[in-house]
Protein backbone atom coordinates (compact mmCIF):
# COMPACT_ATOMS: atom_id res chain seq x y z
CA UNK A 1 0.00 0.00 0.00
CA UNK A 2 1.37 3.10 -0.99
CA UNK A 3 1.80 5.70 1.12
CA UNK A 4 -0.77 8.31 -0.20
CA UNK A 5 -3.38 5.89 0.29
CA UNK A 6 -2.26 5.37 3.66
CA UNK A 7 -2.26 8.55 4.40
CA UNK A 8 -5.83 9.39 2.96
CA UNK A 9 -6.75 5.85 5.39
CA UNK A 10 -5.61 7.89 8.17
CA UNK A 11 -7.98 10.59 7.66
CA UNK A 12 -10.84 8.81 7.82
CA UNK A 13 -9.91 6.48 10.48
CA UNK A 14 -10.39 8.05 13.56
CA UNK A 15 -7.57 6.22 14.83
CA UNK A 16 -5.19 4.26 12.52
CA UNK A 17 -1.40 5.11 12.40
CA UNK A 18 0.83 5.15 9.76
CA UNK A 19 3.04 2.15 11.55
CA UNK A 20 -0.30 0.22 12.02
CA UNK A 21 -0.48 -2.42 9.60
CA UNK A 22 -4.42 -3.17 7.85
CA UNK A 23 -5.73 -6.46 8.63
CA UNK A 24 -8.88 -6.07 7.31
CA UNK A 25 -11.00 -3.44 6.16
CA UNK A 26 -14.61 -2.65 4.51
CA UNK A 27 -15.57 -0.20 2.27
CA UNK A 28 -18.80 0.87 1.89
CA UNK A 29 -20.29 -2.39 2.75
CA UNK A 30 -23.83 -3.03 2.25
CA UNK A 31 -25.75 -6.36 3.33
CA UNK A 32 -29.31 -7.60 2.23
CA UNK A 33 -31.33 -10.33 3.77
CA UNK A 34 -34.28 -10.59 1.26
CA UNK A 35 -35.54 -7.18 1.62
CA UNK A 36 -33.70 -6.28 4.73
CA UNK A 37 -31.53 -3.65 4.44
CA UNK A 38 -29.14 -4.89 7.28
CA UNK A 39 -25.81 -2.96 6.48
CA UNK A 40 -25.61 0.24 5.34
CA UNK A 41 -22.42 1.64 4.10
CA UNK A 42 -20.09 0.39 6.44
CA UNK A 43 -16.74 1.79 6.16
CA UNK A 44 -14.02 0.60 8.85
CA UNK A 45 -10.67 -0.50 9.37
CA UNK A 46 -9.43 -3.28 11.57
CA UNK A 47 -5.51 -2.90 12.47
CA UNK A 48 -3.13 -6.00 12.85
CA UNK A 49 -2.79 -7.29 16.34
CA UNK A 50 -5.58 -5.32 17.99
CA UNK A 51 -9.02 -5.88 19.23
CA UNK A 52 -12.27 -4.20 17.73
CA UNK A 53 -15.20 -4.29 19.79
CA UNK A 54 -18.59 -3.62 18.00
CA UNK A 55 -21.37 -2.38 20.56
CA UNK A 56 -24.95 -1.60 19.78
CA UNK A 57 -28.53 -2.40 20.57
CA UNK A 58 -30.19 -5.88 19.76
CA UNK A 59 -30.88 -5.84 15.72
CA UNK A 60 -28.45 -3.03 14.88
CA UNK A 61 -26.48 -5.21 13.01
CA UNK A 62 -23.25 -5.85 14.48
CA UNK A 63 -23.32 -10.12 14.47
CA UNK A 64 -24.51 -9.56 10.82
CA UNK A 65 -21.13 -7.53 10.06
CA UNK A 66 -18.97 -9.94 11.84
CA UNK A 67 -20.72 -13.17 10.28
CA UNK A 68 -19.73 -10.85 6.62
CA UNK A 69 -16.19 -11.03 7.59
CA UNK A 70 -15.88 -14.63 7.51
CA UNK A 71 -18.59 -14.92 4.66
CA UNK A 72 -20.80 -17.17 6.54
CA UNK A 73 -23.89 -14.69 5.77
CA UNK A 74 -23.96 -16.62 2.80
CA UNK A 75 -25.47 -19.52 4.98
CA UNK A 76 -28.29 -17.54 5.53
CA UNK A 77 -28.28 -16.56 1.91
CA UNK A 78 -27.53 -12.62 2.60
CA UNK A 79 -26.08 -10.76 0.03
CA UNK A 80 -23.33 -8.42 0.43
CA UNK A 81 -22.44 -4.89 -1.74
CA UNK A 82 -19.22 -3.34 -1.26
CA UNK A 83 -15.45 -4.52 -0.41
CA UNK A 84 -14.33 -6.60 2.56
CA UNK A 85 -10.67 -6.69 2.22
CA UNK A 86 -8.29 -9.23 4.07
CA UNK A 87 -4.57 -8.15 3.96
CA UNK A 88 -5.42 -6.14 1.00
CA UNK A 89 -7.46 -8.78 -0.77
CA UNK A 90 -11.20 -9.27 -1.75
CA UNK A 91 -12.44 -11.87 0.61
CA UNK A 92 -15.30 -12.61 -2.69
CA UNK A 93 -12.02 -13.11 -4.50
CA UNK A 94 -11.52 -16.54 -1.81
CA UNK A 95 -13.03 -19.47 -1.61
CA UNK A 96 -15.10 -19.93 1.24
CA UNK A 97 -13.22 -22.65 2.70
CA UNK A 98 -9.95 -21.14 2.70
CA UNK A 99 -10.80 -18.08 3.51
CA UNK A 100 -13.16 -19.52 6.68
CA UNK A 101 -9.15 -20.91 7.41
CA UNK A 102 -8.00 -17.41 7.65
CA UNK A 103 -10.97 -15.82 9.71
CA UNK A 104 -12.28 -18.09 12.08
CA UNK A 105 -15.00 -17.89 14.14
CA UNK A 106 -16.49 -18.21 18.24
CA UNK A 107 -19.98 -18.30 18.77
CA UNK A 108 -22.53 -17.15 21.55
CA UNK A 109 -23.18 -20.47 22.67
CA UNK A 110 -20.03 -22.81 23.39
CA UNK A 111 -20.30 -25.43 20.50
CA UNK A 112 -17.74 -28.47 20.89
CA UNK A 113 -18.17 -31.27 18.40
CA UNK A 114 -20.88 -33.76 20.50
CA UNK A 115 -19.78 -36.86 18.67
CA UNK A 116 -15.85 -36.28 19.35
CA UNK A 117 -13.45 -36.25 22.40
CA UNK A 118 -11.31 -33.29 23.44
CA UNK A 119 -8.58 -33.45 21.68
CA UNK A 120 -10.33 -34.60 18.35
CA UNK A 121 -12.75 -31.19 19.06
CA UNK A 122 -8.94 -29.05 19.10
CA UNK A 123 -7.85 -30.81 15.69
CA UNK A 124 -11.13 -31.52 14.07
CA UNK A 125 -10.59 -28.34 11.65
CA UNK A 126 -7.19 -29.66 10.84
CA UNK A 127 -7.84 -33.50 10.69
CA UNK A 128 -11.40 -32.54 8.13
CA UNK A 129 -8.70 -30.77 5.83
CA UNK A 130 -6.52 -33.87 5.30
CA UNK A 131 -4.35 -33.44 7.64
CA UNK A 132 -3.12 -36.23 9.44
CA UNK A 133 0.36 -36.76 10.87
CA UNK A 134 -0.67 -38.07 14.64
CA UNK A 135 2.31 -36.50 16.30
CA UNK A 136 2.09 -33.03 14.91
CA UNK A 137 -1.74 -33.26 15.52
CA UNK A 138 -1.22 -33.92 19.13
CA UNK A 139 1.32 -31.24 19.45
CA UNK A 140 -0.98 -28.85 17.45
CA UNK A 141 -3.55 -30.08 20.15
CA UNK A 142 -1.71 -29.36 23.14
CA UNK A 143 -0.23 -25.93 21.89
CA UNK A 144 -3.79 -24.72 20.72
CA UNK A 145 -5.22 -25.65 24.18
CA UNK A 146 -2.33 -23.77 26.01
CA UNK A 147 -3.64 -20.82 23.77
CA UNK A 148 -6.30 -21.03 25.24
CA UNK A 149 -5.76 -21.31 29.20
CA UNK A 150 -7.36 -24.66 28.71
CA UNK A 151 -4.57 -27.33 28.57
CA UNK A 152 -3.89 -27.67 32.68
CA UNK A 153 -7.62 -28.33 32.97
CA UNK A 154 -8.11 -30.74 30.50
CA UNK A 155 -4.75 -32.81 29.64
CA UNK A 156 -5.74 -35.51 31.87
CA UNK A 157 -9.25 -35.48 29.89
CA UNK A 158 -8.29 -35.39 25.95
CA UNK A 159 -9.68 -38.45 25.44
CA UNK A 160 -13.13 -37.06 27.21
CA UNK A 161 -16.47 -35.89 24.95
CA UNK A 162 -16.10 -32.04 24.75
CA UNK A 163 -19.33 -32.23 25.94
CA UNK A 164 -18.42 -33.10 29.37
CA UNK A 165 -16.95 -29.92 29.68
CA UNK A 166 -18.51 -26.54 31.67
CA UNK A 167 -20.05 -23.78 29.35
CA UNK A 168 -16.74 -21.79 30.22
CA UNK A 169 -14.29 -24.91 29.55
CA UNK A 170 -16.59 -25.56 26.03
CA UNK A 171 -15.81 -22.10 25.03
CA UNK A 172 -12.58 -22.19 25.76
CA UNK A 173 -12.53 -25.37 24.18
CA UNK A 174 -13.98 -23.47 20.87
CA UNK A 175 -11.36 -20.87 20.72
CA UNK A 176 -8.78 -23.80 21.04
CA UNK A 177 -10.34 -25.21 18.07
CA UNK A 178 -10.41 -22.15 16.15
CA UNK A 179 -6.79 -21.38 17.00
CA UNK A 180 -5.77 -25.13 15.76
CA UNK A 181 -6.27 -23.65 12.55
CA UNK A 182 -4.04 -20.66 12.98
CA UNK A 183 -6.19 -18.55 11.52
CA UNK A 184 -5.22 -14.39 11.21
CA UNK A 185 -8.72 -12.79 12.64
CA UNK A 186 -10.57 -14.47 15.13
CA UNK A 187 -14.37 -13.30 14.99
CA UNK A 188 -15.92 -13.45 18.12
CA UNK A 189 -19.74 -13.06 18.59
CA UNK A 190 -20.63 -12.66 22.06
CA UNK A 191 -18.07 -15.08 23.54
CA UNK A 192 -19.20 -14.75 27.05
CA UNK A 193 -22.59 -13.93 26.71
CA UNK A 194 -24.36 -17.45 28.16
CA UNK A 195 -21.30 -17.63 31.18
CA UNK A 196 -20.84 -17.20 34.40
CA UNK A 197 -18.81 -13.84 35.77
CA UNK A 198 -15.59 -16.12 36.42
CA UNK A 199 -15.42 -17.75 32.91
CA UNK A 200 -16.34 -14.11 31.49
CA UNK A 201 -13.12 -13.02 33.16
CA UNK A 202 -11.10 -15.94 31.41
CA UNK A 203 -12.31 -15.31 28.39
CA UNK A 204 -11.73 -11.83 28.38
CA UNK A 205 -7.97 -12.24 30.10
CA UNK A 206 -7.49 -14.32 27.17
CA UNK A 207 -8.40 -12.13 24.47
CA UNK A 208 -5.99 -9.86 26.36
CA UNK A 209 -3.73 -12.75 25.39
CA UNK A 210 -4.62 -13.64 22.11
CA UNK A 211 -4.19 -9.70 20.77
CA UNK A 212 -0.13 -10.22 21.01
CA UNK A 213 -0.79 -12.83 17.50
CA UNK A 214 -4.22 -12.37 16.34
CA UNK A 215 -6.39 -9.52 15.05
CA UNK A 216 -9.76 -9.74 17.42
CA UNK A 217 -13.20 -8.47 16.24
CA UNK A 218 -15.95 -8.78 19.07
CA UNK A 219 -19.47 -8.47 19.12
CA UNK A 220 -20.87 -7.80 22.38
CA UNK A 221 -23.75 -6.54 24.47
CA UNK A 222 -21.72 -5.76 27.67
CA UNK A 223 -20.09 -2.50 27.33
CA UNK A 224 -17.80 -3.11 30.20
CA UNK A 225 -16.90 -5.47 28.18
CA UNK A 226 -16.33 -3.53 25.02
CA UNK A 227 -14.71 -0.85 27.50
CA UNK A 228 -12.37 -3.98 29.44
CA UNK A 229 -10.75 -6.30 26.49
CA UNK A 230 -11.21 -3.78 23.43
CA UNK A 231 -8.41 -1.17 21.86
CA UNK A 232 -11.44 0.15 19.54
CA UNK A 233 -14.74 0.46 19.36
CA UNK A 234 -17.67 0.76 16.95
CA UNK A 235 -21.26 1.68 17.65
CA UNK A 236 -23.79 0.33 14.90
CA UNK A 237 -27.37 1.47 15.06
CA UNK A 238 -30.24 0.46 12.84
CA UNK A 239 -27.13 -1.05 10.45
CA UNK A 240 -25.22 2.15 10.14
CA UNK A 241 -22.03 2.22 11.84
CA UNK A 242 -22.88 5.76 14.10
CA UNK A 243 -19.00 6.15 15.56
CA UNK A 244 -15.85 3.99 15.51
CA UNK A 245 -13.36 5.93 17.28
CA UNK A 246 -10.59 4.34 20.30
CA UNK A 247 -12.38 2.65 23.09
CA UNK A 248 -11.15 5.35 25.63
CA UNK A 249 -12.51 7.89 23.54
CA UNK A 250 -15.98 6.37 22.53
CA UNK A 251 -16.36 5.27 26.14
CA UNK A 252 -15.47 8.94 27.70
CA UNK A 253 -15.92 11.60 25.32
CA UNK A 254 -17.74 9.87 22.34
CA UNK A 255 -18.68 12.78 19.55
CA UNK A 256 -22.01 11.92 18.72
CA UNK A 257 -25.13 11.92 20.56
CA UNK A 258 -26.50 8.32 20.19
CA UNK A 259 -23.51 6.89 20.97
CA UNK A 260 -23.20 8.95 24.34
CA UNK A 261 -27.23 8.17 24.93
CA UNK A 262 -26.32 4.06 24.47
CA UNK A 263 -22.93 4.25 26.67
CA UNK A 264 -24.85 6.18 29.42
CA UNK A 265 -27.48 3.75 29.29
CA UNK A 266 -30.30 6.15 28.10
CA UNK A 267 -31.28 3.89 25.41
CA UNK A 268 -30.96 0.30 23.62
CA UNK B 1 -64.09 -43.89 28.75
CA UNK B 2 -61.09 -44.57 30.83
CA UNK B 3 -61.84 -48.29 31.08
CA UNK B 4 -62.95 -48.42 27.23
CA UNK B 5 -59.40 -47.08 26.20
CA UNK B 6 -57.50 -49.35 29.00
CA UNK B 7 -59.49 -52.73 27.17
CA UNK B 8 -58.94 -51.13 23.53
CA UNK B 9 -55.15 -50.84 24.59
CA UNK B 10 -55.50 -54.42 25.92
CA UNK B 11 -56.99 -55.64 22.77
CA UNK B 12 -54.45 -54.07 20.89
CA UNK B 13 -51.82 -56.27 21.91
CA UNK B 14 -53.94 -59.49 21.51
CA UNK B 15 -53.11 -60.43 18.40
CA UNK B 16 -49.83 -59.85 19.10
CA UNK B 17 -49.82 -63.01 21.51
CA UNK B 18 -52.17 -64.87 19.51
CA UNK B 19 -49.59 -64.79 16.63
CA UNK B 20 -46.93 -65.57 19.93
CA UNK B 21 -49.13 -68.49 20.36
CA UNK B 22 -49.52 -70.12 17.59
CA UNK B 23 -46.22 -70.21 15.89
CA UNK B 24 -44.76 -71.05 19.26
CA UNK B 25 -47.42 -73.83 19.85
CA UNK B 26 -47.11 -74.87 16.04
CA UNK B 27 -43.37 -74.21 15.39
CA UNK B 28 -41.28 -74.73 18.10
CA UNK B 29 -41.71 -78.54 18.09
CA UNK B 30 -40.12 -78.53 14.33
CA UNK B 31 -37.17 -76.27 15.49
CA UNK B 32 -34.12 -77.69 15.80
CA UNK B 33 -30.29 -77.79 15.14
CA UNK B 34 -30.64 -78.95 11.41
CA UNK B 35 -33.54 -76.61 10.83
CA UNK B 36 -30.91 -74.12 11.03
CA UNK B 37 -28.41 -76.51 9.17
CA UNK B 38 -29.89 -78.66 6.67
CA UNK B 39 -31.13 -78.25 3.54
CA UNK B 40 -34.90 -78.88 2.52
CA UNK B 41 -35.95 -82.23 1.88
CA UNK B 42 -37.48 -83.85 -1.24
CA UNK B 43 -41.34 -83.27 -0.94
CA UNK B 44 -42.59 -86.33 0.66
CA UNK B 45 -39.37 -86.94 3.21
CA UNK B 46 -39.76 -85.78 6.91
CA UNK B 47 -37.12 -83.55 8.29
CA UNK B 48 -34.65 -81.15 6.55
CA UNK B 49 -34.39 -77.80 7.67
CA UNK B 50 -34.17 -73.96 5.83
CA UNK B 51 -30.80 -73.11 6.04
CA UNK B 52 -30.90 -71.69 2.33
CA UNK B 53 -33.54 -69.55 3.15
CA UNK B 54 -31.95 -68.08 6.13
CA UNK B 55 -28.71 -67.50 4.40
CA UNK B 56 -30.97 -65.82 1.39
CA UNK B 57 -32.54 -63.30 3.37
CA UNK B 58 -29.30 -62.64 4.54
CA UNK B 59 -28.32 -61.82 1.27
CA UNK B 60 -31.38 -60.19 -0.16
CA UNK B 61 -31.07 -57.82 2.48
CA UNK B 62 -27.37 -56.90 2.23
CA UNK B 63 -28.63 -56.19 -1.13
CA UNK B 64 -31.36 -54.44 -0.61
CA UNK B 65 -28.57 -52.32 1.79
CA UNK B 66 -26.16 -51.75 -0.87
CA UNK B 67 -29.27 -49.20 -2.96
CA UNK B 68 -30.97 -48.41 0.22
CA UNK B 69 -28.43 -47.17 2.64
CA UNK B 70 -26.56 -45.03 0.01
CA UNK B 71 -28.93 -43.63 -1.63
CA UNK B 72 -31.49 -42.88 1.30
CA UNK B 73 -29.05 -41.80 3.62
CA UNK B 74 -27.33 -39.58 0.98
CA UNK B 75 -30.75 -38.32 -0.32
CA UNK B 76 -32.03 -37.94 3.33
CA UNK B 77 -28.79 -35.42 4.20
CA UNK B 78 -29.83 -33.64 0.99
CA UNK B 79 -32.82 -32.98 2.46
CA UNK B 80 -31.95 -31.86 5.33
CA UNK B 81 -29.76 -29.27 3.84
CA UNK B 82 -31.87 -28.03 0.99
CA UNK B 83 -34.89 -28.27 3.06
CA UNK B 84 -37.16 -25.85 1.28
CA UNK B 85 -36.03 -25.47 -2.00
CA UNK B 86 -39.04 -26.80 -4.30
CA UNK B 87 -37.02 -29.73 -5.47
CA UNK B 88 -36.48 -31.01 -2.16
CA UNK B 89 -39.96 -30.71 -1.31
CA UNK B 90 -41.18 -32.44 -4.34
CA UNK B 91 -38.32 -35.10 -3.58
CA UNK B 92 -39.40 -34.93 0.16
CA UNK B 93 -43.04 -36.17 -1.23
CA UNK B 94 -42.37 -38.15 -3.40
CA UNK B 95 -40.91 -40.40 -1.07
CA UNK B 96 -43.97 -40.27 0.99
CA UNK B 97 -45.60 -41.59 -2.31
CA UNK B 98 -43.08 -44.36 -2.89
CA UNK B 99 -43.44 -45.03 0.86
CA UNK B 100 -46.90 -45.42 0.00
CA UNK B 101 -47.22 -47.79 -2.57
CA UNK B 102 -47.91 -51.60 -1.99
CA UNK B 103 -44.53 -53.59 -1.81
CA UNK B 104 -46.29 -55.86 -4.43
CA UNK B 105 -46.34 -53.69 -7.28
CA UNK B 106 -42.73 -52.54 -6.61
CA UNK B 107 -42.40 -56.20 -6.93
CA UNK B 108 -43.92 -56.43 -9.94
CA UNK B 109 -42.10 -53.41 -11.41
CA UNK B 110 -38.95 -54.73 -10.61
CA UNK B 111 -40.26 -57.93 -12.37
CA UNK B 112 -40.44 -56.12 -15.99
CA UNK B 113 -37.21 -54.02 -15.29
CA UNK B 114 -34.66 -56.27 -14.29
CA UNK B 115 -36.61 -59.95 -14.31
CA UNK B 116 -37.85 -59.87 -17.96
CA UNK B 117 -34.34 -58.50 -19.76
CA UNK B 118 -32.27 -61.10 -17.43
CA UNK B 119 -34.86 -63.28 -18.25
CA UNK B 120 -34.74 -65.04 -15.25
CA UNK B 121 -35.38 -64.41 -11.20
CA UNK B 122 -32.37 -63.89 -9.36
CA UNK B 123 -31.45 -62.49 -6.19
CA UNK B 124 -30.36 -58.98 -7.73
CA UNK B 125 -33.76 -58.26 -8.44
CA UNK B 126 -35.15 -59.13 -5.11
CA UNK B 127 -32.24 -57.28 -3.50
CA UNK B 128 -33.24 -54.47 -5.74
CA UNK B 129 -37.33 -54.91 -4.63
CA UNK B 130 -36.40 -54.28 -1.37
CA UNK B 131 -33.75 -51.77 -1.45
CA UNK B 132 -36.61 -49.67 -3.38
CA UNK B 133 -38.46 -50.70 -0.09
CA UNK B 134 -35.89 -49.36 2.16
CA UNK B 135 -35.46 -45.89 0.29
CA UNK B 136 -38.26 -43.71 1.50
CA UNK B 137 -37.59 -45.23 5.04
CA UNK B 138 -33.78 -44.29 5.03
CA UNK B 139 -34.01 -41.13 3.43
CA UNK B 140 -37.02 -39.84 6.05
CA UNK B 141 -35.00 -41.21 9.12
CA UNK B 142 -31.89 -39.46 8.00
CA UNK B 143 -33.16 -36.48 7.26
CA UNK B 144 -35.63 -35.91 10.34
CA UNK B 145 -32.47 -36.78 12.13
CA UNK B 146 -29.85 -34.49 10.63
CA UNK B 147 -32.34 -31.65 10.87
CA UNK B 148 -32.39 -32.78 14.89
CA UNK B 149 -28.79 -31.63 14.95
CA UNK B 150 -28.58 -27.99 16.32
CA UNK B 151 -27.74 -25.86 13.61
CA UNK B 152 -24.62 -24.33 15.67
CA UNK B 153 -22.38 -27.32 15.25
CA UNK B 154 -22.84 -26.99 11.11
CA UNK B 155 -21.64 -23.04 11.55
CA UNK B 156 -19.05 -24.21 13.98
CA UNK B 157 -17.34 -26.65 11.52
CA UNK B 158 -18.06 -24.09 8.52
CA UNK B 159 -16.44 -21.28 10.61
CA UNK B 160 -13.35 -23.82 10.45
CA UNK B 161 -12.66 -23.83 7.01
CA UNK B 162 -14.22 -27.27 6.90
CA UNK B 163 -16.02 -27.96 3.52
CA UNK B 164 -20.00 -28.12 3.13
CA UNK B 165 -19.60 -31.87 2.22
CA UNK B 166 -17.19 -32.93 5.22
CA UNK B 167 -19.39 -31.22 8.02
CA UNK B 168 -22.40 -33.14 6.40
CA UNK B 169 -20.69 -36.66 6.29
CA UNK B 170 -18.28 -36.01 9.28
CA UNK B 171 -19.96 -33.73 11.57
CA UNK B 172 -23.42 -33.96 11.67
CA UNK B 173 -24.09 -37.13 10.28
CA UNK B 174 -21.82 -39.20 13.02
CA UNK B 175 -23.69 -36.69 15.66
CA UNK B 176 -27.40 -38.13 14.13
CA UNK B 177 -26.28 -41.34 13.56
CA UNK B 178 -27.68 -43.16 16.75
CA UNK B 179 -31.03 -41.78 15.28
CA UNK B 180 -30.16 -42.82 11.69
CA UNK B 181 -29.12 -46.74 12.84
CA UNK B 182 -32.03 -47.33 14.68
CA UNK B 183 -33.82 -46.19 11.10
CA UNK B 184 -31.61 -48.60 9.27
CA UNK B 185 -32.68 -51.12 12.05
CA UNK B 186 -36.25 -50.66 11.34
CA UNK B 187 -36.34 -50.74 7.83
CA UNK B 188 -34.54 -53.77 8.02
CA UNK B 189 -36.99 -55.23 10.24
CA UNK B 190 -39.45 -54.50 7.50
CA UNK B 191 -37.95 -55.51 4.89
CA UNK B 192 -36.99 -59.05 6.32
CA UNK B 193 -40.60 -59.52 6.59
CA UNK B 194 -41.71 -58.57 3.06
CA UNK B 195 -43.10 -61.33 0.88
CA UNK B 196 -44.88 -59.94 -2.21
CA UNK B 197 -42.34 -58.41 -3.70
CA UNK B 198 -39.90 -61.60 -3.67
CA UNK B 199 -42.75 -63.67 -5.37
CA UNK B 200 -42.09 -61.90 -8.63
CA UNK B 201 -38.07 -61.05 -8.23
CA UNK B 202 -35.83 -63.52 -5.95
CA UNK B 203 -38.66 -66.41 -6.60
CA UNK B 204 -37.36 -69.14 -3.89
CA UNK B 205 -35.19 -71.71 -4.64
CA UNK B 206 -35.11 -75.37 -3.07
CA UNK B 207 -31.20 -75.31 -3.41
CA UNK B 208 -28.45 -73.75 -1.70
CA UNK B 209 -27.67 -70.74 -3.98
CA UNK B 210 -25.34 -67.67 -3.46
CA UNK B 211 -25.09 -67.15 -6.69
CA UNK B 212 -26.63 -63.38 -7.38
CA UNK B 213 -27.92 -63.89 -10.77
CA UNK B 214 -29.86 -67.01 -9.88
CA UNK B 215 -33.20 -67.13 -8.23
CA UNK B 216 -32.52 -67.42 -4.41
CA UNK B 217 -34.56 -68.67 -1.08
CA UNK B 218 -36.14 -66.20 1.64
CA UNK B 219 -37.49 -67.16 5.21
CA UNK B 220 -41.29 -65.19 3.51
CA UNK B 221 -41.30 -67.40 0.19
CA UNK B 222 -40.57 -70.59 2.24
CA UNK B 223 -43.02 -69.58 4.54
CA UNK B 224 -45.66 -69.31 1.59
CA UNK B 225 -44.56 -72.22 0.02
CA UNK B 226 -44.39 -74.72 2.88
CA UNK B 227 -47.25 -73.49 4.47
CA UNK B 228 -49.92 -74.12 1.39
CA UNK B 229 -48.16 -77.30 0.40
CA UNK B 230 -50.37 -80.53 1.39
CA UNK B 231 -47.67 -82.08 3.29
CA UNK B 232 -48.20 -82.05 7.19
CA UNK B 233 -44.54 -81.85 7.74
CA UNK B 234 -43.91 -78.72 5.69
CA UNK B 235 -46.82 -76.82 7.05
CA UNK B 236 -45.03 -77.46 10.59
CA UNK B 237 -41.96 -76.43 9.22
CA UNK B 238 -43.90 -73.27 7.93
CA UNK B 239 -44.74 -72.35 11.55
CA UNK B 240 -41.24 -73.10 12.52
CA UNK B 241 -39.84 -70.51 10.04
CA UNK B 242 -42.43 -67.98 10.77
CA UNK B 243 -41.45 -68.13 14.24
CA UNK B 244 -37.74 -67.71 13.64
CA UNK B 245 -38.67 -65.07 11.04
CA UNK B 246 -40.77 -63.20 14.33
CA UNK B 247 -37.49 -63.83 16.57
CA UNK B 248 -35.12 -62.03 14.50
CA UNK B 249 -37.59 -59.16 14.15
CA UNK B 250 -38.11 -59.25 17.75
CA UNK B 251 -34.14 -59.11 17.91
CA UNK B 252 -33.52 -56.04 15.82
CA UNK B 253 -36.27 -54.20 17.88
CA UNK B 254 -35.03 -54.81 21.08
CA UNK B 255 -31.49 -53.78 19.96
CA UNK B 256 -33.27 -50.80 18.36
CA UNK B 257 -34.42 -50.09 21.74
CA UNK B 258 -30.85 -50.74 23.54
CA UNK B 259 -29.37 -48.52 20.71
CA UNK B 260 -31.56 -45.80 21.63
CA UNK B 261 -31.48 -45.47 25.27
CA UNK B 262 -27.55 -46.19 25.33
CA UNK B 263 -26.56 -42.60 25.84
CA UNK B 264 -22.56 -41.32 24.45
CA UNK B 265 -21.29 -38.28 23.70
CA UNK B 266 -24.84 -35.74 23.91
Amino acid sequence: MNEQVLAMKEEKSPYLHTSQKIRMETVKLNAYFGKVHALKDISLIIPQNKVLAIIGPSGCGKSTFLRCLNRMHEEVSGTIYGKILLDGDNIMDYDPVSLRKKVGMIFQKPNPFPTMSIADNVTAGLRLNGFHNKNKLKEIAEKSLRQAALWDEVKDLLKHPGADLSGGQQQRLCIARALAVEPEVILMDEPASALDPISTAKIEELIFELKQNYTIIIVTHNMQQAARVSDYTAFFYMGEMVEHDKTGKIFTSPSKRQTEDYITGRFG
Amino acid sequence: MMTLSVLCALIAIVPLFIILFYTITQGLSSINWDFFTKMPKPAGETGGGMANALMGTGILIGLASLIGLPVGILSGIYLSENSKTIFARSIRFLTEVLNGIPSIVIGVVVYIIIVLPMERFSAIAGGFALGILMIPLITRTTEEMMTLIPHSYREAALGLGIPRWKTNLFIILPAAFKGIFTGILLSIARVAGETAPLLFTALGNRFWSTQLDQPIASLTVFIYDYAKAPFEDWNRQAWAAALILIILIMIINILFRLVTRKRKYA
